[in-house]
């Protein structure tokens, strides 16, 4: 293997320790965060921990950039800097600095205190951007951890709604029990081949006739990730949560988590090959698209709908790992990050417009939207037209690409599923859009004046939503070669 | 020159963008944003009409090209291009659009802006959705026309405009995932979304499998267009559009996004796939002629003035989609002079009804009766329009008619007699209409002092009427750059022909 990376048990060296530069950036400024909260007062905090939060995250993302010109192994072929992990920790933390700067003035309207939330964060942003860059499943199951519990946290922080902490709890038990199913998936992998590096584990099972016990594990570590990522069946618990959490934490943890699992999942599929998989992911890419749209046909929360809609996105993005390697891997990179643009976006707007204890989150609020606060409704109208996927926005050549890969290695079953769904899925985006342009408002709902960090966040997700759109081509040069050194 | 020549389709295509972009920001007062509008779509209109000042009628290809890359992998390229077929289009939604502008003048006062912006982003989406020759450039458009068109019909329109305009999305939006999914499959076999390109791979049948795939390919593409044309039993979505949209809408709607669909089936359907066409063109053809009866009779019954409108549409349609499927010249000449025929006096027709529903809030025909006698210029109008649409000698309706019924009777003759009958059904329901609306004593006390055209509603008439005599009496000004165009796209079928005898 042409890599500059030590392995064995020799002392790391200097370039091992920039190969995880961004995940100690996040740390240390985790601990900075947590360690000022007790010392600066409450009112001061919101505003100075959340900057703090948010110079982490930059420095991380800084650090990334630098990282990328030292691609390679480290700490015994653990971790892999290279164009596939800087994409994802890219991906990662652009998200993590929106959802700083959405939480940034939502701390003080909800009254959550700050340094928990913003450390928390940073926290489980580490163990995002290490699951990406992790080739063992061992570290991938610490990572795993590690972001799930500060998303099972964050769920919670709206202490004073019930539903916030039914949401955290359930978020809680379930996702122990997928996370379980999945280190059961890599003991029996560990079992069945004898190690728990990726490109040890594909040498194993490329030889000789697999073992019962490596479907097994596959099958095992599909339902631990495939809970992640909300796909179905294991996906019942989307709504609920992403109804009870803070509406900046559901922006994050529909992208971010998301984001870092499928990177996860991408390296399982494609790099370790593991046998089995194509039915799996098959059946959930239906089962996710379908119960997906079906389900949001008839919620009248907007968070509800997102959430339903998250799990349909989930499914067209399965059906980019069901299609052959190379224009599988482009199509889920380039997926993931549109979604993100999005989704964080959309989520700013319902934020916002939630105001104090998410009071605004029903449909009959966003009634005459388009008159109260015509620039609101447009932006959240771009986000909506990109979910349903209208040509110049970034999820309609997200899901072209998807389908395109899909068609090229010839799954032409999936693919009408798929165009069908996308078909049925446009008439409830579609109704929040008449709500706002065409319905009147029924009471009073106020909206207030966008504050300068949801500002930004909206204006950035428009623009790279349309970026995604109108001009995809250096992203998908990127993602496509990021491919290449995947599957090397 | 040169310069010009090469950038005039770009120019053409995004000038009411870029308007709709200006209009955002520059005037304030609703007053203003209606001139401004109005100058944008009259310099856009004149802009246009270079094209068939220079245009070649001699040559059957894609003329004032522009071909640069967008995104190379996958291979998308900004390709525009006209040709005897599309060309036409273009200066027939450029002619509609100044006219939708001023019939809106008095009608719109509510959120004028954004109905002026709304107007022109349509007005690009629809001539891009003519001129683009990459399939996927062809999509972008298509889909960007459902927007503005939704949301005219849905703040602006009558009663059930939300019902109608969920109803014109959902529909479309269906319907065009299934073309969608044929498009991608043929990138995914070619690798080119190019139009030429894709159309000489399949002529030399350098792509794999597509023999298998080909029935369900045509099928994609169809059914995307047949919503759109509407084709019976597809056309449901239609009257509820018509009804509910603003005149503008409705004008638009009838004169160039029906047409969208017309085209694509002579664009793509008989470019691309020539065999499925012939095998299939029994049962289409039998739901046009379906089509042109059923839409009269129903036109006939109809007590609402626009409604009946509406299924005249749907009738004259038919007629676009009979000749198309007749595979002859005389066929598919009259199916493009249809189509331009019909979006002038169709047009006219939905303005007329607009500005008797502005000084009486009703299309019902029941609530009028004589009006020809306070309004005595306006039922000239009426009358000289209608005629034009029934088809009358002289006037743009009979020559397309009479070509495609030509080119229906050559097919078959069954189809021609059977369309034929369309002809009859149109003036029984037209002038049974205008006799009810116009003939007679004024039953109605309100109707006795309508106030007759004021200059802005003539100035929107006027130019329909002209050129819808100017059609009828010199046809030739338009056919001789359809009919090379046509020429080309029938070649195919002509060689299948020979083939046969040949057997």
């Amino acid at each position: 293997m042409s890599v500059t990376g030590v392995v064995g048990a020799s002392v790391p060296q200097t370039v091992e320790y920039v190969r995880i530069l961004p995940e100690l950036v996040l740390s240390l400024f985790g601990i900075i965060v947590m360690v000022l909260d007790p010392i600066i007062e409450e009112k001061r905090s919101y505003k100075l921990l959340g900057l703090i939060a948010l110079l982490g995250s930059v420095a991380a993302f800084v650090s990334t950039i630098y990282q990328a010109a030292v691609p390679g192994l480290a700490f015994g072929g653990m971790v892999r800097v290279d164009g596939f992990s800087i994409f994802f920790h890219v991906l990662i933390l652009a998200i993590t600095i929106l959802v700083i700067l959405t939480s940034y003035e939502y701390m003080e309207i909800q009254r959550i205190k700050a340094g928990e939330y913003y450390g928390l964060i940073l926290f489980g942003t580490v163990g995002m951007v290490l699951m990406s860059a992790a080739t063992e499943l061992v570290l991938v199951f610490i990572a795993l951890e590690i972001s799930s519990i500060a998303t099972y946290v964050l769920a919670g922080f709206r202490r004073h709604a019930p539903t916030s902490a039914e949401s955290s709890l359930k978020y809680f038990l379930l996702g122990s029990f997928a996370t379980a199913f999945f280190l059961y998936g890599v003991a029996m992998m560990f079992g069945a081949t004898g190690s728990t590096r990726i490109d040890v584990i594909a040498n194993a099972l490329s030889v000789g006739p697999n073992s019962p016990l490596v479907y097994l594990a596959a099958a095992l570590m599909f339902v631990g990730l495939g809970f992640k990522i909300a796909a179905a069946p294991f996906h019942v618990w989307t709504p609920d949560v992403y109804e009870g959490a803070p509406a900046p934490i559901v922006g994050y943890m529909s992208t971010a988590p998301k984001a870092a699992v499928f990177a996860v999942l991408l390296r399982v599929v494609f790099e370790a090959k593991v046998p089995g998989k194509f039915w799996l992911i098959w059946v959930s890419a239906v089962l996710s698209m379908t119960l997906g749209n079906l389900g949001a046909l008839v919620q009248t929360n907007i968070k509800r709908i997102l959430a339903y809609s998250s799990i349909a996105h989930a499914g067209y993005l399965l059906v980019a790992f069901a299609s052959a390697p190379q224009i599988g891997i482009t199509a889920a990179m380039f997926y993931t990050a549109s979604y993100a643009a999005m989704n964080v976006g959309a989520f700013a707007v319902v934020s916002h417009l939630g105001n104090y204890g998410e009071r605004y989150v029903t449909l009959d609020d966003y009634a005459g939207l388009g008159r109260r606060s015509p620039m609101l409704a447009a932006i959240l109208t771009v986000f909506l037209l990109s979910l349903i996927g209208i040509p110049a926005t970034g999820g309609f050549f997200a899901k072209f690409y998807v389908f395109n890969a899909a068609l090229k290695s010839d799954l032409v079953g999936l693919t009408v599923i798929g165009v069908i769904n996308s078909a049925i899925a446009s008439y409830y985006y579609l109704r929040v859009i008449v709500v706002m342009y065409m319905k009147e408002s029924q009471g009073e709902v106020p909206v207030t004046a966008v504050p300068l960090g949801v500002g930004t966040v909206m204006a950035l997700s428009v623009v790279a939503t349309l970026y995604l759109g109108i001009l995809p081509g250096r992203v998908l040069d990127y993602a496509w070669q990021s491919a290449t050194t995947l599957l090397r | 020159m040169e310069a010009m020549h090469n950038s005039i389709l770009t120019l053409v295509a995004f000038v009411p963008l870029l308007g709709a972009a200006l209009l955002l920001i520059i005037p304030r007062r609703d007053r203003d944003v209606r001139i401004f509008a109005m100058i944008i779509a009259v310099v856009e209109f004149i802009l246009s009409l270079h094209l068939p000042v220079y245009f070649r009628a001699e040559h059957a290809g894609f003329q004032f090209e522009v071909n640069l890359p967008w995104i190379h992998n996958p291979n998308i390229h900004y390709h525009l291009g006209v040709d005897g077929i599309s060309l036409w289009l273009v200066v027939l939604t450029t002619f509609l659009t100044p006219l939708c502008v001023l019939i809106s003048w008095h009608s719109i006062h509510e959120r004028v802006k954004e109905f002026f912006i709304f107007l022109l982003i349509l007005e690009t989406a629809m001539i891009g959705v003519f001129m683009a020759l990459d399939m996927f450039l062809f999509y972008v458009f298509w889909e960007a026309t459902l927007i503005p068109m939704a949301l005219l019909i849905g703040i602006y329109g009558h009663e059930r405009r939300v019902y109608a305009a969920v109803k014109f999305f959902l529909f479309t939006m269906v319907a065009s995932v299934f073309m969608l999914a044929s498009i991608i499959w043929l990138y995914a076999k070619i690798g080119s979304f190019d139009f030429v390109d894709v159309q000489r791979a399949i002529q030399t049948g350098s792509v794999p499998g597509f023999v298998a795939a080909a029935p369900w390919l045509f099928l994609g593409f169809f059914i995307a267009f047949a919503v759109k044309v509407p084709l019976f039993p597809l056309h449901t979505w239609l009257p509820d559009a018509h009804v509910e949209a603003p005149t503008a809408g409705s004008v638009l709607l009838a004169g160039v996004l029906l047409k969208m669909g017309t085209y694509g089936l002579m664009r793509f359907n008989l470019g691309l796939f020539p065999e499925q066409s012939r095998t299939n063109a029994p049962w289409i053809v039998t739901l046009a002629l379906i089509g042109i009866i059923y839409g009269a009779l129903v036109s006939m019954v109809q007590p609402n003035l626009k409604k009946l409108i509406a299924y005249s549409s749907v009738s004259h349609l038919g007629f676009v989609v009979l000749g198309t499927f007749s595979f002859t010249q005389a066929g598919l000449n009259g199916a493009m002079y249809v189509n331009l025929a019909h979006g002038v006096s169709t047009g006219a027709l939905f303005m007329l009804a607009g500005i008797l529903h502005e000084r009486r809030h009703t299309y019902e025909i029941t609530e009028y009766g004589g009006i020809a006698t306070p309004m005595p210029v306006y039922a000239t109008f009426f009358l000289f329009t209608m005629l034009a649409s029934v088809g009358l000698p002289l006037l743009n309706g009979f020559i397309g008619e009479f070509l495609v019924l030509s080119g229906a009777f050559q097919a078959r003759p069954l189809y021609g007699v059977l369309g034929a009958t369309g002809v009859i059904w149109s003036a029984c329901y037209l002038l049974w209409m205008y006799q009810r609306v116009f003939f007679g004593k004024i039953k109605n006390a309100k109707n006795e002092h309508l106030e007759d055209l004021h200059g802005i509603e003539r100035a929107a008439l006027w130019p329909t009427a002209v050129a819808a005599l100017v059609m009828g009496v010199a046809p030739i000004l338009w056919l001789k750059a359809i009919d090379p165009a046509v020429h080309q796209v029938l070649q195919p079928f002509a060689q299948m022909a020979a083939r046969v005898v040949g057997q």
